[in-house]
């Protein structure tokens, strides 16, 4: 059984390693939220705006000549029809909820691309909540459009400028920030990542996609389960949310796909589950990129939710037991990727998203298996990287 | 006898420990700054060891990491600075780290270092109590290592007990909800917080850091506890030194007066 234990563990990953200053506000939520979210109120509301804001259920496509490309019977779960245009907003729409029921004014939340940030300044607008991100000073720079959408959405951006100053930096600063006001802030992390209970938290509310493609698998095809299920992974939550309900069902292969950037062992990488190390990130034991000496080694990916140098710590026990294929794909063919979807189903993938799009031609399996691809977000937010990447 | 038991045996009051990264400013500075330290009158040396990723550290510290890393420091490096550094040091050394490289690195292999080269206690702030116990207390008594736990305003009074009972050496008392260097000055309500956790009759002493800066706040801080930390205030004050013994010996002199 792939389960998180009663601390939070899943086999020899997980945990919460953190500071003391920060033990009262992990605490109260380890303590609260699986009552919370169990209660019929807090329910009401989270399907209502899981329907009427997010847009949910989003469509299983079958995808036509990509099936007839591949030799196999192809859906696409299309989570970039999500509002704000990735999975990202069903954990902020969860946790603003639950960040409500216990009462907090104030919320912060740690981002790279920008997309988890938009999406939790959108649920902030929404409740009229005070809204923090925390974003690197380089991401800032890369991701413009994406600031300006949380300005306009009312949230305060905040560089982080230490180390690298990227989403590792960001989500230090977040946790600081949390430090700094514990009572009245709550943070929304943005994967399957940090102390207890988040990485288990996160899964739970992106698990609504694996929910619902088993019932909509089961009105077209007959059957609930896909011989594979493909998502791409940098901290891990689409990939997460997409193998929940999978976890524990033998048969169906669970494909994780990582960045390789300009190649797994080419320093220029964020192929954790090769290059990583068992190791204590962001109050988690995981897998991570570090030094021999235990510190954290800055990753490279060309999409920047992949660019993180852990990943969550399911994921690391996923990889442990072998429930979980993992495959690295490189910058340049996730690009080509991108492309190659765009042009026959007329859907532009987000460059993350493209990774697994491109795990097609890096994975086995037989002529009409059955296969769902988490479509984790659309590619506007990446148009600049298309067109720098250029070759179209 | 742990040095840390012997000197809160004979100093009950203003007690001083200063914090300073190994490997900063300069890679070779680590022994004259402790040095300097023991020079100038302050009670305990802390030597932090870098990271990148120092969740529990202001910007100061942070940077100071960062220079020690580009420096070159590793624990590797630093326990060969330390070896037989107790010919000229005698006031108790505490390590302070983030458990990460401390895993790497191998914790029993560590812990068998620091016995080795002279170490008597250890802060590792993202190491919880209840791992601890679990897991490393053994290993942690068997070299004699004494292990200081944080608590800050937000503990409640029954985790603090709880803290007490498996803290040996001292307690650090995070002042306020902050992480280091953030503040220079305490409310009114961080001392209602210290006359609080003065009133339950610890077992450990007390030590209070973050936001102890200076004279005025190391005063204010030992007249609720033993004594306080200074870490931030400490780099700043060596990070652009041209002589690290004048400037060591002005700013510790400047706090105890």
């Amino acid at each position: 059984m792939i389960q998180v234990d009663e601390k939070g563990f899943y086999g020899n990953f997980g945990g919460a390693y953190i500071p003391e200053m920060l033990y009262p506000n992990v605490e109260e939520l380890r303590e609260n939220w699986e009552a919370i979210v169990a209660s019929p109120t807090y329910q009401e509301e989270f399907q209502s705006l899981l329907k009427d804001f997010v847009g949910r259920p989003t469509p299983l496509y079958f995808a036509n000549r990509l099936s007839e490309t591949f030799g196999a019977r192809i859906y696409l779960k299309r989570e970039d029809l999500c509002h704000t245009g990735a999975h990202k907003i069903n954990n902020t729409v969860g946790q603003i909820i639950l960040a409500k029921k216990l009462g907090k004014k104030r919320i912060i939340a740690e981002t790279g691309a920008g997309q988890h940030g938009v999406a939790t300044a959108t649920v902030c607008a929404l409740m009229g909540m005070d809204c923090t991100i925390y974003m690197g000073e380089l991401d800032i720079k890369r991701q413009r459009p994406n600031v300006e959408r949380m300005r306009i959405l009312g949230a305060k951006i905040v560089p982080a400028t230490s180390g690298s100053k990227t989403l590792k930096d960001a989500t230090n600063e977040a946790m600081r920030a949390w430090i700094a006001d514990p009572v009245g802030t709550h943070y929304i992390i943005g994967s399957v990542v940090g102390p207890h209970p988040y990485p288990e938290m996160v899964a739970r509310f992106q698990s609504v996609i694996s929910e619902e493609i088993k019932w909509q698998l089961k009105v077209k095809e007959g059957r609930e389960n896909p011989d594979l299920v493909i998502a791409c992974v940098g901290g891990g939550s689409n990939a997460a949310g997409a193998f929940y309900h999978y976890y524990n069902e033998p048969k169906v292969r669970l494909i994780a796909v990582e960045a390789a950037g300009h190649g797994i062992h080419s320093g220029k990488s964020a192929a954790t589950s090769v290059l990583g190390t068992p190791g204590i990130l962001h109050g988690s034991k995981t897998l991570l990129m570090q030094t021999e000496d235990g510190q954290v080694i800055e990753p490279h990916s060309i999409s920047a939710g992949l660019d993180y140098p852990g990943i969550g710590p399911v994921h690391a026990h996923l990889h442990e037991i072998g429930r979980a294929e993992f495959v690295a794909v490189e910058d340049e063919d996730a690009m080509k990727a991108g492309i190659f979807l765009s042009r026959t189903e007329g859907i532009i993938p987000a460059i993350e998203t493209a990774h697994a799009i491109h795990a097609l031609h890096q994975i086995k399996f037989d002529a009409d298996e059955l296969i769902v691809i988490n479509l984790s977000g659309r590619g506007d937010k990446d148009l600049e990287t298309y067109i720098h990447w250029g070759n179209y | 006898m742990n040095r840390l038991t012997y000197l809160f045996q004979t100093k009950k009051e203003r007690v001083l420990s200063i914090y300073v990264t190994a490997g900063f400013p300069k890679l070779e500075d680590t022994l004259p700054v402790m040095e300097a330290i023991q020079a100038s009158g302050a009670d305990i040396i802390e030597i932090g060891l870098p990271y990148s990723d120092p969740i529990a550290d202001g910007p100061t510290i942070q940077e100071s990491n960062t220079i020690a890393l580009e420096n070159g420091m590793s624990i590797k490096k630093l326990f060969s600075q330390l070896l037989g550094f107790r010919a000229k040091i005698h006031l108790p050394v505490v390590l302070m780290g983030y458990l990460n490289p401390i895993i790497q690195y191998g914790v029993e292999e560590f812990c068998k270092k620091c016995k080795e080269v002279g170490v008597d206690g250890l802060i590792l702030p993202d190491l919880p109590v209840q791992q601890y116990v679990e897991e490393y207390q053994e290993i942690f008594v068997k070299y004699g290592l004494f292990n200081t736990f944080l608590i800050s305003p937000q503990t409640s009074e029954k985790r603090i007990r709880e803290i007490d009972q498996q803290s040996s050496g001292f307690i650090y008392m995070v002042s306020s909800h902050a992480i280091t260097g953030a503040k220079a000055e305490i409310s009114p309500e961080q001392e209602q917080y210290f006359e609080r956790v003065a009133a339950m009759n610890l077992s450990n002493p007390r030590l209070i850091g973050f936001g102890i800066s200076d004279a005025a706040t190391f005063q204010l801080a030992s007249r609720y506890s033993q004594g306080a930390i200074i870490g931030s205030a400490f780099i700043k004050n060596i990070k652009n030194s041209n002589d690290l013994n004048r400037d060591i010996n002005s700013f510790i002199q400047g706090v105890i007066g």
